[in-house]
């Protein structure tokens, strides 16, 4: 018995080092969304709602704030003008008047922006981060996330294919 | 040529250690001198040549080489000549490197002090340190080779994160390694008398000073890096129990419960097998936060750029050296006879609550780092354990120890008595109800219990000098003959106290009395904080060495009189296309007024958040008591390792 009692250390790290095997697995920055395919959800802000949503689109949530949204404009600006893609553009947790002066600075890629400012449609679309970029498919159901900013990788091997899907 | 001879060097480094892992390791179990001996050597010949490697990568940043793929990666030619040199350690290859070069030197240092030892015994210990050594050099070059070359190479590099472009982040990693690495020497030692079957007063008193070592270069390590937190990432916190902080306080939670339990061990043989654990457990979690750091497992602003393979190589090294070292605890450990028995209320009694406190602390702050990638590998969803959940486990539980931490050191060994103790400690008891009566007059509670415990730990520090000096008792010539007698350990104890209550009475003070205020300002504009007035005098245009910055000039006033001109900058570096806050700070040591400017909006203003922070100074000057107090342990003669055993002093009892 006593003898036992000494085995506990090995035992609990047993199960630790099976654990944290486990977890090699994983990307934690990959962040799951319970969204991918489901409709969009409802949400309504200043100059953007659900309905207004055409798909096939992407959903870009920015802020003026942001350093790394500054980073990804450049390839959104391209996607709007070159590949004729439909972009969506929500201000999260923003000053609209900041907002607008971002994008007359950059330029503006999309077609409607929404002015979240209180980050309450960043509750319905689940945001966990800026910039986010949800693509949506002709019925408006979500069919691919990220988390992050955009990165010409990205939108060759993900994104794309994923709204030609 | 250099990156060759230091790639060569590192495997020379290798051979040598897998020499030295295995033929003194059968020279002891066969008696066979010359093998063992052999041990001292390749010990030295291991520091050497990992030196040589050390030394070919500095170079080769020196010289801003970008033949080499990891100064392409982490360096350029425009950054300043210390930055060049602190980029070698600023990355994960050239990190793993200096943790090579400091686990050699403490392999050295065993070899070099270790002539006291029995001959079998230290054999063995650097055989263990070898292992432990061979996996890393491993490590290193098969999947973190630091030497590789790239073809063609590019005009200049990549340049370092701004953020680690700082004194204070450039000299954190070596203290911090020393102690992560010096706790192997502990577990090298446990491991050897595991596989000796023998522990006793001896071994106890050969693994202090090691540790000692060990927790004094990790309480710097650990201080320097929550200053640099502090002063760069510009939000006046200092501790945000992110994982990689957290890898670093676990082996630390570790090491001084293992400083306590080896007192018990080495005085009274009790706690030894309990001992011989904690030095396994030590180290194991020095390990873990390799793993955490370099693995991917985790996300944390610290964390290396990161690799699932690398992640596996050191989950193997983790799983050999603490799983092999567990199973012979499991086997050996049961034969190790009990100690000398103790009463609940003695010195023992509350080195083991010490001890239990520091455990269950220590198991808290994993659980609390690990859980997010439970709950992932159980595939039960994304969560993030943030500072709330800390604050309410770790908190509650460190508090008995606090209470308990000026109580202990005046109990007798075997069987204290308790009321005797807290008799003599009227005076800390005075002073704590006075600290906590006026932090309540201010309405705070938690603050009257955080600067009651400090005022209580601290003077209670004091008390016991006084009381082994018989101050204020016996007369001038007398005291002064006890305190030349006082052995340098009971100073270090009561100097290493001291610090942990003004460490207290830091984090309480400025947890509870910080005055936040976040506006926008225009040149002219005025503020008030904290009795003071901050005028924004405006921003000017200054170029630093590979930056552009503004820099805000804010003028503090007292009653109309200037006291101080804060100069907060908000820097470009353009190589790195990133942006960093500077922080300004005024401290006169009881408090700090702290000044980070954010973005320029041409209509409201220059956004400027103003801190004033009562006591945090204290944080760092406390932990640096406590390192100092490790130190003065250091120097007692009874830990000097080449030193004849002596018998207890007098004066200790």
């Amino acid at each position: 018995m006593r003898r036992l009692l000494f085995l506990v250390p090995l035992a609990v790290f047993a199960v630790l080092a099976a654990w944290l095997y486990l977890g090699l697995g994983g990307d934690p920055s990959r962040i799951p969304s319970p969204l991918v395919g489901q409709t969009v959800p409802t949400f309504a802000v200043d100059g953007l709602a659900t309905a207004d949503l055409e798909g096939p689109a992407l959903v870009n949530i920015f802020a003026s704030w942001c350093v790394p949204c500054r980073a990804e404009h450049p390839l959104l600006t391209h996607l709007a003008a070159e590949e004729s893609i439909v972009i969506y553009g929500i201000a999260y947790k923003d000053k609209p008047e900041a907002a607008r002066a971002f994008l007359a600075e950059l330029g503006n890629p999309y077609r409607k922006v929404g002015f979240d400012e209180d980050g309450q449609a960043g509750i319905e679309w689940g945001v966990t981060g800026v910039p986010e970029t949800f693509a949506l498919d002709a019925r408006g159901v979500v069919v691919f996330k990220h988390t992050g900013p955009l990165t010409p990788e990205t939108i060759r091997h993900d994104l794309l294919p994923a709204l030609a899907r | 040529m250099t990156a060759e001879l230091g790639h060569f060097a590192l495997t020379l480094a290798l051979g040598l250690a897998l020499l030295q892992a295995t033929l003194p390791l059968y020279g002891a179990s066969r008696g066979q001198t010359a093998l063992m001996e052999l041990a001292r050597h390749t010990a030295f010949g291991q520091f050497v040549f990992t030196a040589i490697a050390f030394a070919a990568l500095t170079r080769t940043y020196l010289v801003s080489d970008f033949s080499v793929a990891v100064v392409v990666q982490n360096s350029h030619s425009l950054k300043p000549l210390l930055y060049r040199l602190t980029g070698v350690w600023g990355n994960h290859e050239g990190s793993l490197l200096l943790w090579i070069l400091i686990l050699t030197l403490f392999g050295a240092m065993v070899s070099l002090f270790g002539s006291s030892l029995r001959e079998t015994f230290r054999a063995r210990v650097l055989a263990v340190q070898a292992m432990v050594g061979a996996g890393f050099l491993a490590f290193t070059l098969l999947t973190s080779n630091p030497f590789q070359r790239v073809w063609p190479p590019p005009l200049d590099g990549a340049g370092l994160n701004p953020l680690l472009q700082d004194p204070g982040l450039a000299f954190h990693p070596p203290l911090l390694y020393f102690g992560y690495v010096g706790l192997s020497v502990a577990f090298s030692f446990a491991v050897a008398a595991l596989l000796e079957g023998r522990v006793d007063r001896a071994w106890a008193r050969w693994v202090r000073p090691w540790t000692l070592a060990a927790w004094a270069g990790l309480t710097a390590g650990i201080a320097l890096g929550s200053w640099w937190a502090y002063y760069e990432l510009g939000w006046g916190g200092f501790w945000f129990w992110d994982p990689v902080e957290n890898a670093s306080f676990m082996p630390w939670l570790a090491a001084t419960a293992l400083l306590h339990s080896a007192i018990a061990a080495e005085r009274r043989e009790a706690l030894r097998s309990w001992t011989v654990l904690l030095a396994i457990i030590a180290f194991s979690l020095s390990l873990l936060g390799a793993f955490l750091v370099r693995s991917g497992v985790l996300t944390s602003v610290h964390a290396f750029a990161t690799d699932p393979e690398r992640g596996i190589f050191i989950l193997l090294l983790l799983g050999i050296a603490t799983g092999g070292a567990l199973a012979l605890y499991a086997w050996r450990a049961p034969a190790f006879a009990a100690g000398s028995p103790f009463r609940p209320v003695s010195r023992e009694g509350a080195l083991l609550l010490n001890n239990l406190v520091l455990a269950t602390a220590c198991a808290t702050v994993l659980l609390g780092t690990l859980y997010p990638l439970f709950l992932d590998a159980l595939d039960a969803g994304k969560v993030s354990v943030g500072p709330p959940y800390f604050t309410a486990t770790f908190v509650p539980l460190i508090a008995p120890a606090l209470v308990a931490m000026a109580i202990g050191p005046m109990l007798a060994w075997k069987r204290g008595d308790l009321a005797g103790a807290l008799g003599r400690l009227w005076a800390a008891a005075l002073g704590a109800a006075l600290a906590a009566g006026a932090a309540l007059a201010y309405g705070e509670t938690l603050a009257a219990l955080g600067l009651g415990a400090a005022a209580w730990i601290g003077l209670g520090a004091l008390v016991e000098w006084a009381e082994r000096l018989r101050l204020g008792r016996a007369p001038a010539i007398e005291v002064w003959r006890r305190a030349r007698g006082v052995p340098r350990a009971a100073w270090g104890a009561g100097l290493a106290h001291l610090g942990v209550a003004i460490v207290v009475a830091g984090i309480t003070a400025s947890q509870c009395f910080q005055s936040e205020l976040i506006l926008a300002m225009k040149p002219g504009d005025s503020a008030q904080i904290a009795g003071y007035t901050i005028r924004y005098d405006g921003t000017a245009q200054v170029e630093g060495a590979n930056y552009h910055a503004d820099r805000a000039t804010l003028a503090v006033l007292r009653d109309d009189t200037p006291v101080a001109i804060l100069t907060p900058e908000r820097r470009f570096y353009p190589v790195e296309s990133q942006h960093t806050t500077e922080a300004a700070i005024r401290t006169t040591f009881l408090a700090d007024l702290y000044a980070v400017i954010g973005e320029d909006d041409p209509e409201a203003g220059r956004t400027v958040r103003l801190y004033h922070n009562p006591l945090v100074p204290w944080i760092w000057i406390g932990a640096i008591v406590m390192a100092l107090g490790a130190l003065a342990s250091l120097t007692d003669r009874r830990l000097r390792l080449t030193m004849p055993v002596r018998r207890r002093q007098a004066a200790e009892a």
